[in-house]
């Protein structure tokens, strides 16, 4: 069952194009990887999923992106329920300014959840959710910005889920981090991937082998193949994936 | 969910009407002292000094106070210009930038540029008496330059600031002295900045009145050196205005039109020739 | 080699101006100070803040009615212009499209570059008549001559501090705050109110204290609108009688009457104590938020 459609997507960035007649269903409850060199569209795919790529000036989008059966680039759609469905992980982890618990309750907040003690439940169990609570439970009101890197990604990841989301998106969510944050953050991810949809843009092949259920190959803005991990890492179809895998590419 | 969309509706419109305000404020001025002032505007005023009874309605111009606001805005100007260069030099990391009396020296300029330009004109006013100096052409001129030199040093140590830490070391690196790369790498780089700080501290100097009221007196005729009362452009609209005739009045209309018109002239083309200048540069 | 005595000459006069600088600051609170002592000595600090009499002549120089007289004009001005800029400010950096921004910025600075007579002259023309007529509109009498006058004009003088410094602040905030903020389902004014703005606060702040500052020491524009009358005000429709205009109107008396110079240093002092303490609590303030917020 697939989440999210995407059909004859076009985007181009001031006559430049940079995705070109992208038609791919993303499955539902699984990772996917959106692999390929840099540059060719990966993380506009991305934006266009949660319509982040309208803050970008001279950004023309056409096509349809369809979540749950509803085109998504359609100006009438509500695009705060949208985000609100969309979970986004960026590269580098922005806390805002405020505290580690006015940071993960500022979803919520936003959408309406004014009572204590719902905030409450909610702040501990998306904490716990990234393994980031018991690191925190006692500092809870200082600054998030205290934090480390690592932390701080993790607390990104605290901040989307606490808004309910029903699909994560990921832009290069580890490439920022040590390796040992990024390891934990990849944990997190393999293990609510029963819950949510997720797709995550990564220029690590080794990160996509690792965590991907499902890739999609792009290269310089045209969709190449795609298929389940398994298949397309072992036996890719397109000789340019092949050259991308070998490393000829990059 | 509709409450937030009208917040957000909300705050917009308003965020436009204050900018609409902001500008609108601006139309204002301008438009209700040229409309005023215009008309009054002869070539008389502009090239005759104030004859007997100039006051009281007869004729005669303000040459002298244009004449007088251009030389003290000349003399403090360059003065504030002379000080500043070396001062900002200073403060680069090359030299004493890191030190204590750098950090005192930004200091010090942070405070004198937020002090009211009738406090330099009071303490300008004790310093000469403190030198046995009458109120003339020479202590409008000190004064003015106490008012200019924080607002030039400010504005060009902006501009040093942003040259590029490269491009210094590309000269170092060649064997130059500090002296050197400041005088003629930096100097190169910052030119546009430091022409915008002149105008915009000149502008500053030819506008204020505060500061000449009590150090460069009045006079209804063309200084002639430094030790003699000057007339201004700020002054004599002050004068003008607060006498009960309305011929004087309409004058007084006139001079703030002249004195606008300065202004005016000075900061629009610096904008557009520190454009072109700026083109010229490496980035 | 004489390259290098030069290079080191240059660097020793320039280590001399650094150290005039600051020499001129610290004689201009030093000079004022020593003017303003016989003055002080004779009737006291005390007597000179808070009495409310002033008669020269007979040697009474109560300050204060000019000091209330100055914070009333001073904060009609910043009320009226705080929430203006900072809506404005917000506008320009959230919202309007660089061609607007680029275009606001020549007229900000034209804003900032007219004289204070000039400004003060349009408010004798355009705000003292409309005051007078919101007066008779309220049943007040008044000529027009008052805080409001001076308040108004006042507020449009520190618009173009506070917008360019303001806006400035604003845009340093990086693009992924505001992205991550949207991402999570909100509005942009919400964006702006919970993450922007809260950026941003130290540096608003600043903005705020450098507007007042200059706000507090204007002399000309005010003079002319504002009444002159050494009474305390006690509507926004009274004159008043602030400090600088006190200097201003006064100056040619004041060596003919008896420590009626010192007393008008006296008043610069005061001005300059204000501006002082106004920079460090900034700074104060400043060093505070920074440290809460990152």
């Amino acid at each position: 069952m697939s989440h999210i459609s995407i059909r004859e997507l076009h985007v181009s960035y001031d006559g430049h194009p940079a995705l070109k007649n992208i038609t791919v269903d993303i499955p539902d409850r699984q990772i996917t990887a959106i692999i390929g060199p840099s540059g060719c569209g990966k993380t506009t795919l991305l934006r266009c999923c949660n319509r982040l790529i309208d803050l970008t000036d001279g950004a023309h989008v056409s096509g349809q992106v369809l979540i749950d059966g509803v085109n998504i680039l359609d100006p009438a759609v509500d695009i705060i329920l949208l985000r609100k469905k969309m979970g986004f992980l960026a590269q580098r982890p922005y806390p805002l300014p405020m505290s580690i618990y006015d940071n993960v309750a500022y979803g919520p907040r936003l959408h309406g959840v004014r009572d204590r003690r719902q905030l409450d439940q909610i702040v501990t169990r998306c904490l716990q959710a990234t393994n980031l609570w018991e690191e925190v439970e006692h500092r809870l009101r200082s600054s998030a910005a205290k934090l480390s890197v690592g932390q701080q990604q993790r607390l990104c990841l605290a901040r989307a889920l606490a808004v309910d989301p029903e699909v994560l998106l990921g832009d290069e969510p580890t490439s920022a981090l040590d390796p040992l944050s990024a390891q934990q953050v990849e944990k997190r991810l393999i293990e609510l991937k029963g819950e949510y949809t997720i797709v995550l843009v990564t220029h690590i092949l080794r990160q996509a082998k690792r965590l991907a259920d499902y890739v999609i190959f792009l290269y310089l803005g045209e969709l190449i193949e795609h298929g389940p991990a398994a298949e397309v890492f072992t036996h890719p179809r397109h000789t340019l994936t092949r050259a991308y895998l070998g490393g000829e590419v990059s | 969910m509709e409450a937030r969309r009208l917040e957000e509706a909300f705050f917009r419109g308003l965020m436009a009407l204050s900018l609409l305000l902001v500008v609108a404020s601006l139309a204002s001025v301008l438009a209700i002292v040229l409309l005023k002032g215009l008309p009054s505007l002869t070539w008389e005023m502009v090239t005759q000094l104030p004859r007997g009874g100039y006051y009281l309605g007869k004729s005669g111009g303000i040459l002298n106070a244009i004449v007088g606001s251009l030389w003290l805005g000349l003399g403090a100007t360059a003065a504030a210009l002379l000080l500043s260069l070396p001062l900002v030099c200073y403060l680069q990391r090359e030299y004493g930038g890191a030190s204590r009396l750098a950090y005192l020296t930004r200091l010090s300029l942070d405070v004198m540029w937020g002090i009211p330009s009738i406090v330099y004109g009071a303490f300008g006013f004790a310093l000469m008496l403190y030198l046995g100096l009458r109120a003339s052409l020479l202590g409008g001129i000190i004064t003015l330059t106490f008012v200019e030199l924080p607002i030039m040093a400010r504005a060009i140590h902006e501009v040093v600031k942003m040259v590029p830490p490269d491009l210094k070391e590309a000269s170092y690196a060649l064997g130059a002295t500090r002296l050197e790369t400041s005088s003629k790498v930096v100097w190169r780089y910052a030119l546009p900045g430091v022409f915008t700080a002149i105008l915009l501290a000149f502008g500053r100097g030819i506008g204020d009145a505060a500061a000449v009221l009590f150090t460069a007196g009045y006079t209804d005729y063309l200084s002639r050196s430094l030790t003699e009362p000057v007339a201004s452009l700020p002054l004599a609209v002050f004068f003008q205005i607060n006498t009960p005739f309305p011929r004087v009045q309409e004058r007084a209309y006139a001079s703030a039109a002249i004195l606008l018109a300065i202004v005016l002239l000075l900061s629009l083309p610096s904008r557009w020739l520190v454009r072109r200048w700026e083109a010229h540069l490496p980035r | 080699m004489p390259r290098q005595w030069r290079d080191r000459l240059a660097a020793l006069m320039m280590k001399g101006l650094a150290l005039a600088c600051v020499a001129l600051a610290l004689s201009i609170s030093i000079a004022l100070l020593a003017k303003s002592w016989p003055v002080l000595s004779a009737c006291g600090l005390r007597q000179l803040l808070l009495g409310s009499s002033w008669h020269p002549r007979q040697g009474a120089f109560g300050c204060y009615p000019f000091l209330i007289g100055t914070l009333w004009v001073s904060g009609l001005a910043m009320a009226l212009s705080i929430p203006i800029c900072l809506l404005c400010a917000l506008y320009l950096s959230e919202h309007a499209r660089s061609r607007l921004r680029a275009a606001a910025k020549p007229m900000l600075d034209l804003l900032a570059g007219i004289p204070s007579v000039v400004f003060g002259l349009w408010g004798m023309l355009a705000v003292v008549p409309v005051v007078r007529w919101l007066g008779w509109r309220a049943g007040v009498a008044t000529t027009g001559y008052s805080v409001l006058a001076g308040g108004v004009v006042l507020a449009i003088m520190v618009f173009p501090i506070i917008i360019s410094v303001a806006e400035e602040v604003l845009r340093k905030v990086p693009l992924e705050a505001r992205e991550a903020s949207l991402a999570l389902g909100a509005t942009r004014w919400q964006t702006t109110k919970h993450v922007v703005v809260r950026a941003a606060l130290p540096g608003i702040i600043a903005a705020i204290i450098l507007g007042f500052t200059r706000a507090f020491g204007e002399t000309m524009a005010v003079l002319m609108v504002v009444g002159n009358v050494a009474r305390l005000p006690r509507s926004l429709f009274d004159p008043a009688y602030p400090l600088p205009a006190l200097i201003a109107n006064n100056y040619g008396e004041m060596m003919s009457v008896p420590r009626y110079d010192a007393a008008l240093m006296f008043a610069a002092l005061m001005l300059l104590a204000v501006v002082l303490g106004f920079n460090i609590m900034a700074a104060l303030v400043l060093r505070a938020l920074e440290r809460r917020l990152a």
